[in-house]
């Protein structure tokens, strides 16, 4: 198995791939300010400037570019959420770089071959705010990126980018990688908040949103890294055309990075446009699966989606076609379950992460996930007792939206109800007669 | 209810032979300037001593709290809630193997029962000469080069049984 980014495309320029075609052009990381002003780095930037910035917001909210995190919200109105003008006070811009989701690697790759796109990124997200400091909140684990990120972040400064008055605007931003030590929570916006503050990360209750009240008490702005670094090629291209690049293909706008997991024949990480099917992604750029072996399931985008099945390959993969097949799209990295994998194994595996990740906070979430777990453990060594599916039926609901404080354990039980609709048999083998 | 001065006093009893070299005072101060408020710098803080002595005794909580003028139980509250922060002795290298679902997919079971093998230890447990320790980790965000394991600060990618042993003979 081969693992590789942008297999077999071609044209892969800035026309098409907003997210990656430096990389191609280049053949390689793009790491000095020098490599990525000579592929029209920071003329983003520049352009913005010489904008309002509601103007900046308004090119953004026109775009329809929907958050690249997972839950998928409109980035332009998230921000359009955030007070503007002379008293609105300090604000912050964070990247929720903190990518911990199960089967997801993009955003890895992004900040470590691309480190300036998400700098320029985000000097240009916090003119359109008005935040004057920005965080990029970097998993602990990402050494690399981290490094790049710093490299970047100094060349700029040094760029005149990052400081004082930028480019003559008046603009003031300062930028700071915080590196994070290790909890999937994290990357829920309110508990990274609780976080970067030097806390324990909970979530917070909701109102007030982090536009209102988020880092310190102050308007903050939470974007994934992949959303950010559209931001760009958006001002330099406009919103109409970010909106065509799906055309045709999905409602929803831009592109998106693509991966495929597990036994495929290649695995690795393509752009493409938005609303690309399963099938495509898997038979034309994942080659199929590995020889031997069949597909019986797969993650959409994440641990925290719904299974799908063969059957839903043809679906375009966007937001509300995966939403109305009872999935999400997620992070829309698929990872593919070969015939070969017990199921319930897998679905023990996912629910022991997130048993093992929930912060504790509420009692649903801390109790249930454990007992799900539990449960599952049971099943698998074939000492299921009767009742046991019943119950676990119960837990996808006691533990489902509007139960709990956050979405971690709604986001936990959808591998688990979908499992449990689509292989019944194998839940039934594994209760003991 | 502790006071800043209480915790000092609590601080000054507990922290014991504890003291920050001066190499961790001066990135702790450092790393204070980067936040609205000191707390936040409470991650920074443990990162910055575990960097220095592969973990976090009892004494630099107390210390940490104390230079940041926030409550030991706070800074105990962090660094027992993050999985990368070692409240226990590690061995001088740490082993951290994903076993989230990329790698289970692609042979995790196998991979994490021939390191255990070789090296004689359990999840959680150091090696008799102090060389590694073991310990699982949450996805490292390669699913596409799985199965995937960090010695330190490394990121090894497409480990199987067959190639550990070449790994793990880079750290001795």
């Amino acid at each position: 198995m081969t693992s590789n980014i942008n297999v077999g495309l071609t044209n892969v320029g800035p026309e098409t791939h907003p997210l990656t075609w430096r990389y191609t052009k280049a053949g390689k990381s793009v790491l000095t300010i020098e490599d990525y002003e000579a592929l029209e780095g920071y003329s983003a930037l520049k352009k913005a400037v010489a904008m309002q910035p509601t103007d900046v917001q308004a090119e953004v909210k026109a775009s329809n570019l929907r958050g690249r995190g997972g839950a998928g919200f409109p980035t332009g109105v998230k921000w359009s959420l955030i007070p503007m003008g002379p008293d609105a006070g300090q604000k912050y811009l964070v990247c929720n770089a903190d990518e911990m989701e199960p089967g997801t690697f993009k955003d890895r790759f992004l900040m470590e071959e691309l480190p300036h796109q998400l700098v320029e990124a985000m000097i240009t997200a916090a003119y359109a705010i008005g935040a004057s400091k920005g965080y990029i909140f970097l998993r602990g684990e990402y050494i690399i990126a981290g490094e790049r990120l710093n490299a970047a972040i100094q060349q700029a400064t040094k760029a005149g980018y990052i400081g004082e008055n930028i480019l003559g605007s008046g603009f003031n931003f300062e930028l700071h990688v915080h590196l994070g030590a290790g909890r999937y929570i994290c990357g829920e916006e309110t508990a990274l908040i609780n976080c970067l503050e030097g806390r324990r990360a909970n979530p917070r209750t909701k109102p007030p949103f982090p536009q209102q009240a988020g880092a310190w008490g102050k308007p903050t702005i939470v974007n994934n890294v992949e959303t950010l670094m559209n931001i760009p090629a958006i001002l330099l291209r406009g919103a109409d055309w970010f909106k065509g690049l799906s055309q045709g293909k999905s409602p929803d706008a831009g592109t998106k990075m693509y991966g495929i997991s597990g036994r495929a024949k290649i695995t690795g990480l393509w752009e493409l446009p938005i609303g690309t099917t399963g099938r495509e992604l898997l038979y034309t750029h994942g080659g199929g699966m590995a020889d031997g072996y069949e597909l019986s399931c797969w993650l959409p985008g994440g641990a925290s989606t719904d299974f799908l099945m063969p059957e839903h390959l043809d679906l375009a993969m966007d937001y509300d076609t995966i939403m109305k097949a009872g999935s999400r799209m997620g992070t829309a990295l698929i990872m593919v379950v070969d015939d070969k994998q017990n199921i319930i194994s897998a679905v023990r595996n996912l629910e022991q992460f997130f048993a093992r990740e929930s912060c504790g906070w509420c009692t649903p979430c801390r109790d249930g996930l454990p007992w799900t777990v539990k449960i599952l453990e049971s099943i698998e060594a074939g000492e299921g007792q009767e009742g046991d599916i019943a119950t676990l039926q119960q837990l996808t609901r006691f533990l489902g939206p509007g139960k709990t404080f956050c979405a971690h354990a709604p986001g936990a039980m959808e591998p688990l109800q979908s499992a449990l609709k689509f292989f019944p048999a194998e839940f039934a083998k594994g209760i003991k007669a | 209810m502790l006071t800043a001065n209480t915790t000092q006093t609590i601080a000054s009893d507990r922290v014991g032979d504890f003291e920050f070299s001066a190499f961790e005072r001066e990135q702790i101060e450092h790393a204070i300037h980067h936040y609205a408020e000191p707390r936040a710098a409470i991650i920074d803080a443990l990162k910055i001593v575990q960097s220095q002595r592969r973990w976090v005794p009892d004494g630099a909580v107390y210390a940490i709290a104390d230079i940041l003028g926030v409550g030991a139980g706070d800074v105990e509250g962090v660094a027992t809630f993050y999985n990368r922060i070692y409240r226990q002795p590690v061995g001088r290298h740490v082993i951290a193997v994903c076993d989230s679902i990329g790698c289970f997919l692609m042979g995790f079971d196998q991979l994490y029962g021939s390191i255990q093998q070789k090296l004689g230890i359990k999840p959680g447990q150091t090696t008799a000469d102090d060389r590694f320790t073991l310990l699982p980790i949450v996805c490292l965000g390669a699913c596409d080069k799985a199965p995937v394991l960090m010695v330190n600060d490394a990121t090894h990618f497409n480990v199987t049984p067959e190639n550990i042993d070449s790994v793990l003979e880079q750290y001795k």
